[in-house]
């Protein structure tokens, strides 16, 4: 646990992180940008992390391949891992402590009593159902057992990753273990969700900087996603887009139009029915293109339920297009009607036939007359 | 020569009598049987449950046959048609109700549709061209036009139940403009364009009796069960596995003006994707059925001209007898 017995002022931002106060407002600020906050909120952001008591985070692995954390890990961004790790007080995390067996157990327990009811729940991985829940133990507990003792007293239970989300790999077709996500293993409807194989570590930063700027949780959709990072299509922000707009796709890996980047929709590239970040936030801070598709792979729906290891990586993806919009109807309304210059003209030539016509018209019978005398 | 009321109506009375004779004496008019579909007949299937509204198919038209763009919005930034025209042979449109969420649904759903020349077997736009500029091949089928025979009479604008002729009307020389299903390609051994480029094989190019058995294998499928699709060309062998939509049984262009060798296949009833209803005889076989009846030999022709000529004989006749009233 990080001892800030020793931290002299709330300022003193060098010591305790490490970081420069220009770096250490800088990652205040992109956190504001992910969440598309106003312009202020980073103050709020640097104050609330720069706060002495910070809050105890509990971390739980299941049915996973603990990648959610090590993406977070390897963030290249200055100094984050140091930064998350000394923000909060990470009190247990089964790749990270150093403790062991009934010691670190002893912790957990030590940590939620602590901070009953003010502790953030991190899950990681899929908690198997089926049998009483015996694919998956912990201390002798199942994944069940020890997640609802966790979740009774958290603030906030977020579930990183696929996997915790709705089941994410472990709970591929025929699923055996019976694996399934927190939010349907405890039958909640208000945990967070940061689905991706792996999920961006600047999502998850995000969702948690929210919950300790402002004392919540950001604005989730129906599947628990925070918006922020969930709202739009892959497919919306894709820089293969044109391609796939004028007709251009790769058929086979390595083909020329592989070669040539371009849409990678007929080898099944799911972007068209996944929402995510990916394509605007990319991937470990290495520049463009460092994200599946700008490799050159196609998505394979990893944010998505039913789609990320549920549907083929080769089947075609089903376009979010609903509601639609860019397509002429059935029944569209063309030219723009009647200006009024073109009335004017209309009228004075009809006013004009109009005069002739009754010119003629009193005329008429006037020969005859003439003739009969 | 000065022609009084009373002798005019005489004369009018006498020709509309010779008028009323001869369409008595001619045959009465019968329509003659629908065309058939050429032996060697090629077609287009558009499935618009495959549809995913990529629009690389109006993209790739306007490359296969060199169109200028189609702006529709004050900025004039994208080709964006709102329907065929002289500038899009070929155009992606959506019915959309409600919500709108639901693909393939009628209520609060939305759905897909092809729009390009139907390739009409027995076409209207054949039948009412005076100079054969508009043609159907003999062996394809496919509606071809020969701007070089075409005079500008827009009778195939007019005459097309589906609005799919039209004529360029930003040029003094105007020529019609409509899909001939890429017979450039064609020739060349490729595919119509649509359906080279259609990402999901909702639009398929392939011989018509290979068309049939493809709309009978689907039609067959069951709502929600994977199955599979081919791409470009039926056979190519190009593939991909998805589950089948609820097909309606109507398959629109089997039975419509004696059918088309384009068809349509979908979720959605046809009319509401902008598709008449349209009865099965086509409309020239009885508008050339009543033509050729009337004119057949001339006969009821001279008969109309002679009495019209006697009455007006007639009549002038009776001015000459009596100079004087």
């Amino acid at each position: 646990m990080y001892d800030d017995s020793d931290l002299k002022t709330e300022t003193d931002i060098e010591t305790r992180f490490g970081v420069s106060r220009r770096d250490f407002m800088k990652f205040c600020a992109a956190m504001a940008a992910t969440m598309g906050l106003p312009k202020g909120a980073d103050a709020q952001i640097a104050a609330a992390i720069t706060k002495k008591e910070r809050p105890s985070v509990i971390w739980l692995h299941h049915q996973e391949c603990t990648g959610c954390t090590e993406s977070l890990l390897r963030s290249e961004h200055p100094t984050l891992d140091k930064l998350i790790l000394d923000i909060i007080s990470l009190d247990y995390h089964e790749t990270v402590f150093a403790a062991a067996g009934h010691q670190a157990e002893a912790a957990r327990k030590a940590a939620m009593a602590k901070n009953k009811g003010k502790y953030l729940l991190v899950v990681e991985g899929a908690i198997p159902m089926k049998d009483g829940g015996i694919y998956c133990k912990i201390g002798g507990q199942t994944s069940f057992e020890l997640t609802k003792e966790c979740a009774a007293d958290a603030a906030a239970v977020v579930a990183i990753g696929s996997c915790a989300s709705w089941g994410g790999m472990p709970s591929t077709p025929p699923n055996p273990t019976g694996s399934t996500g927190v939010a349907e293993a405890l039958g909640r409807k208000d945990i967070v969700t940061i689905p991706g194989c792996p999920p961006n570590p600047y999502n998850f930063l995000a969702t948690v900087v929210h919950f300790l700027t402002f004392g919540k949780l950001p604005a989730l959709d129906d599947k628990g996603r925070p918006t922020f990072a969930y709202g739009r299509l892959i497919h919306d922000n894709c820089e293969r887009r044109a391609h796939f707009d004028a007709g251009r796709f790769a058929l086979e890996f390595g083909d020329p139009g592989h070669k040539k980047g371009y849409c990678l929709y007929k080898l099944g590239c799911k972007g068209p029915e996944t929402y995510a970040n990916c394509p605007s936030i990319l991937f470990n801070d290495v520049g463009t293109g460092s994200w599946p598709v700008g490799t050159g792979h196609p998505c394979i729906g990893c944010t998505e339920k039913h789609i990320g290891f549920e549907k083929p990586i080769h089947a075609l993806a089903d376009l979010k297009t609903n509601p639609p919009t860019g397509y002429p109807r059935i029944v569209e309304e063309q030219g723009t009607g009647a200006t009024l210059a073109s009335a004017a003209a209309v009228a004075a030539v009809a006013g004009l036939a109009v005069g002739a016509g009754m010119k003629i018209a009193g005329n008429l019978g006037k020969s005859e007359t003439k003739d009969g005398e | 020569m000065s022609l009084k009321r009373r002798s005019f109506l005489k004369g009018a009375a006498g020709g509309g009598a010779a008028l009323a004779t001869a369409a008595v004496v001619s045959a009465p008019a019968q329509a003659r049987p629908n065309k058939v579909m050429p032996p060697q007949a090629v077609g287009l299937l558009y499935d618009s449950t495959l549809c995913v509204g990529c629009k690389a198919c109006v993209a790739g038209c306007k490359e296969a046959n060199d169109l200028p763009v189609d702006v529709s919005t004050p900025d004039a930034l994208w080709d964006t048609p709102l329907d065929i025209g002289p500038k899009t042979f070929n155009v992606i449109k959506v019915y959309a109700e409600g919500t709108a969420d639901t693909k393939d649904q009628e209520k609060n759903g939305f759905a897909f549709i092809k729009k390009s020349c139907m390739h009409c077997v027995d076409p209207s736009c054949v039948s009412v061209c005076p100079v054969t500029a508009m043609t159907k091949h003999p062996q394809t089928g496919i509606v071809e036009y020969n701007a070089d025979a075409c005079i500008g009479c827009r009778y195939c604008v007019a005459s097309c139940p589906f609005g799919v002729p039209q004529s360029e009307f930003d040029t003094p020389t105007p020529k019609i403009m409509k899909c001939e299903m890429c017979k450039h390609r064609q020739a060349e051994g490729k595919i119509p364009m649509c359906a080279e480029v259609c990402p999901t094989g909702a639009t398929i190019f392939g011989p018509i009796p290979a068309l049939t058995e493809e709309i009978n294998r689907r039609k067959a499928m069951k709502a929600g069960e994977a199955n599979v699709f081919e791409r470009r060309v039926i056979g190519s062998g190009d593939t991909h596995e998805r589950p089948a939509a609820k097909y309606l049984d109507h398959v629109y262009g089997e039975k419509e003006v004696a059918g088309t060798q384009f068809r349509h296949m979908s979720a959605v009833s046809f009319t509401k994707l902008g598709y008449p209803e349209l009865r099965e005889q086509s409309y020239s076989s009885q508008s050339e059925g009543i033509q050729h009846s009337l004119y057949q030999g001339m006969i009821a022709p001279v008969v109309v001209l002679g009495g019209l000529v006697w009455a007006a004989k007639r009549a002038s006749h009776i001015e000459d007898e009596h100079p004087e009233e």
